[in-house]
């Protein structure tokens, strides 16, 4: 097991809180009993008459449930931030020219520093995005990077999602949830705002308008539609944007031009922010049984009429097979060290490591290399006896298709549950833009909490919450 | 805007209508029908209240004898009928969630809470009591609706396709309850002394929420030729099939003015809005009142069809 965590506010236990936390502690202590539950009631309310709400896959119950909100920010000071930021700024990039390497020239794996094989038959590698770059050669125009803390001055990346990440209404929402309930804190704080997210991703994806595109670009959002968990999200993000939230039944293919039914008839579209993944988004190239997607749709990207963000073939960035070589992959392109370090982690693809493994399962974190929202994972220190033999089986009858990780000791954070406030573990996911002019990330994220004591899981698929993120101003 | 947006857009506007519709219906057949017999209390209030909602024969298909509770909670709750008041509220809201950013925040608050709160009285009411919140609450969620979209929504094309979503339902509503009770409504000698049919036709008035307007307009008593009128030719009454079929091309102009085009269901919406504007209502009666509203209706679905092709969805 690891050791104590680290507290955000508290640090190791120490009598004073750490610096960027005193203002909140002095709050807490002075909050009457009442107070804090009252103002958490208050939120659930405000969500759910906006209809911020999370679909769980396979629990039909829950069609419809509320991801919970803490209302005790997470706060950062502007120094640590500034240091998450080069890093990620640093990282993304590095997974920008990875793709582009990949799709192009294939210099990392000539060079033998990524096995080719990890990358060539990983079921992510998109044939038809070979030779066939991005306009302005951008492929991860919005990417989310996990991070987790364990100590004052160490942060780790958890998980590159270079395909079509989630979660930034929650933190565009959750701020405006802290302005109207909270607002004492913010007379008392100098918090980096948020809400100019919209602004540059709308800025983002007009930078990178197609080589046909002439006038003004037409953008819009492609969602599965409302049955799709993160629905709410591509709304808000539509709204924000100013443009149309389209299904693939909207959309059609004329002559490699894509255009949406609309009531006065065709209208050409150029960028496609889409949040369908590859294999449904067009029928004749990807899952001929997809309803979601358009079918010429990549014809069209391949005539230089059309960019969709992000790119085709992203996934292959964000395995996590292909994580493990995260920190060779940023030297590679970058020529520096990694300014994030990667959480250790074992390739059980590798005869040794899948030993070591299986030896310390208890001990471990075991993932799917394509998993993702905390499916099919092993946290060995909280699995039963029974739990650890079946998943072994699973990890000898298939190891490539799985890496481990030590359990690491996530950092902590004040965190109102039904007995008070109390410590839980929480990671941040930060979204990074690029487009044709730079990569920019507005300042914070979103928090996520594993709201059960001792947790370490903080998907919101499996019960996770979530809080307001605070990069503090000196 | 998107054919699909206009599309939900205009069923949204439909089935809030829809759900007034059938708790005002409600609400008025419960007072009809608690009278004693003798002034018309029975169970056939409940028969005319199912066809005026256009459920009749779904509910004979489920229920092989009327029944008052069963009525009820087959207008209330039933999630088997597709145009109970939950289900509407919940169809609506819908139509809404696909369009969220076709609305204002105040205007998805309205819908959204709505279906939360028709949500809390599950699948069955347990009392009478819980009817009548459940009856107020559906009321005032189409005030809510429609005054948030009235207050806040931009006059663009998404506004248009609501309100003539809402028109042309509303136009229906009024039209079916009028096929049920036309008998009711045929002049007749001048009743002496007051009439039995009184509570009938106050009922028709209570279900389109006009009993008091009728006084204001007619200022007379209740007789059932000015009855027919209000509903039929009143170019004052919100509900008349005048006023919407007016109200239907008003909107069509306006989304006329915003795409620069005109097509059939103008043209269609201009006949219907004419002839109810010239119509008299002694030539209905003339001519036959039943066969008046039938052909109403029909052109009225016709209208509805023709709106969903000119605009592709």
């Amino acid at each position: 097991m690891p050791g104590p965590a680290f507290d955000e506010m508290t640090g190791l236990g120490d009598a004073l809180p750490r610096d960027a936390y005193a203002r909140i502690k002095t709050w807490l202590d002075a909050a009457p009993p009442d107070y804090l539950q009252t103002r958490r009631q208050q939120a659930e309310l405000f969500f759910r008459r906006i209809g911020i709400t999370f679909a769980v896959y396979g629990d039909a119950q829950a069609d419809e449930r509320l991801i919970p909100f803490d209302i005790i920010p997470r706060v950062l000071s502007r120094k640590e931030w500034s240091k998450l930021e080069r890093g990620l700024i640093q990282r993304v990039g590095a997974l920008n020219a990875f793709l582009a390497d990949v799709y192009g020239a294939q210099e990392i794996l000539k060079a033998g520093i990524v096995p080719a094989e990890l990358v060539l038959r990983n079921p992510q590698y998109e044939l038809a995005a070979v030779g066939r770059p991005p306009p302005h050669g951008v492929y991860t125009h919005i990417a989310g990077i996990d991070i987790v803390r364990t100590g004052p001055d160490s942060f780790h990346v958890l998980e590159d999602n270079a395909r079509t990440p989630s979660g930034v209404s929650y933190m565009l929402e959750n701020r405006e949830v802290m302005h109207r309930l909270l607002p004492e804190l913010f007379d008392r704080h100098r918090v980096a705002p948020v809400d100019d997210y919209p602004e540059t991703l709308l800025a983002t994806l007009r930078s990178v308008a197609p080589p046909n595109c002439r006038a003004d670009p037409t953008i819009v959002v492609l969602t599965p539609g409302f049955h799709n968990s993160a629905f709410y999200e591509h709304s808000f993000l539509a709204d924000k944007l100013g443009v149309e939230l389209v299904e693939g039944s909207d959309l059609f293919v004329r002559e490699d031009v894509l255009y949406m039914r609309t009531t006065e008839g065709p209208k050409r579209v150029d960028v496609v922010y889409r949040r369908v993944d590859d294999a449904f988004l067009d029928p004749l190239v990807f899952r001929p049984d997809s309803m979601l997607g358009v079918p010429g749709m990549m014809s069209a990207y391949a005539c230089g009429n059309l960019t969709i963000a992000n790119a085709v073939g992203t996934g292959v960035s964000d395995d996590k097979a292909i994580y493990s070589y995260m920190p060779e992959i940023v030297r590679f392109y970058t020529g520096e060290e990694p300014l994030l370090d990667n959480v250790p982690t074992w390739r059980c693809r590798e005869p040794d490591a899948l030993a070591h493994v299986l030896d310390h399962l208890p001990e471990l974190v075991v993932k799917e290399v394509d998993g993702s929202g905390g499916y099919g994972m092993l946290v060995g220190p909280h699995a039963t006896k029974a739990q650890i033999e079946s998943f072994a089986a699973k990890l000898r009858a298939n190891p490539d298709k799985f890496i481990a990780q030590p359990t690491l000791a996530l950092s902590t954070c004040p965190t109102l549950v039904d007995a008070g406030v109390a410590p839980r573990h929480v990671d941040l996911r930060p979204f990074v833009l690029t487009g044709a002019n730079g990569t920019k990330i507005v300042p914070g994220g979103l928090t996520r909490v594993a709201l059960a004591e001792g947790s370490l899981v903080v998907n919101s698929s499996q019960g996770g919450g979530t809080k307001d993120t605070w990069v503090l101003d000196d | 805007m998107l054919s699909r947006t206009a599309g939900n857009l205009f069923w949204a506007g439909r089935y809030i209508e829809r759900a007034d519709f059938v708790a005002r219906l409600t609400d008025a057949t419960l007072r009809l029908a608690a009278l004693p017999s003798s002034y018309g209390g029975d169970i056939d209030a409940w028969r005319s209240a199912l066809a005026a909602a256009g459920v009749a024969q779904a509910y004979s298909e489920r229920h092989p004898e009327l029944a008052e509770e069963t009525a009820l909670q087959f207008l209330s709750l039933d999630p088997e009928n597709a145009s109970s008041m939950r289900c509407c509220i919940e169809k609506a809201r819908n139509n809404a969630r696909a369009v969220r950013t076709a609305l204002t925040v105040e205007a998805w608050e309205a819908i959204n809470g709505a279906w939360l709160d028709i949500q809390r009285f599950g699948t069955r009411f347990d009392s009478r009591p819980t009817l009548a919140r459940l009856l107020d609450a559906v009321k005032a969620a189409a005030l809510a609706f429609d005054g948030s979209t009235h207050r806040t929504l931009l006059r663009t094309e998404g506004y248009f396709f609501l309100r003539l979503g809402a028109a042309i339902e509303r136009a229906d509503n009024t039209a079916r309850l009028l096929d049920v009770k036309y008998h009711l409504l045929l002049p007749r000698e001048e009743p002496v002394g007051g009439s039995l049919d009184y509570f009938q036709w106050t009922t028709i008035l209570r279900t389109v929420s006009a009993l008091t307007a009728y006084r204001h307009v007619y200022r007379d008593s209740v007789k059932p030729w000015l009855v027919a009128d209000l509903l039929i030719l009143n170019r004052r009454m919100p509900r008349s099939l005048a006023v919407c079929a007016a109200d239907a091309v008003r909107y069509l102009d306006q989304l006329a003015n915003e795409s620069g085009r005109r097509g059939p269901a103008h043209r269609l919406a201009v006949a219907n809005a004419n002839k109810l504007a010239a119509g008299r209502i002694d030539a209905i009666f003339a001519s036959g009142l039943h066969e008046y509203v039938t052909d109403f209706i029909a052109e009225n679905n016709r209208l509805g069809m023709a709106v969903a092709d000119q605009y592709l969805f």
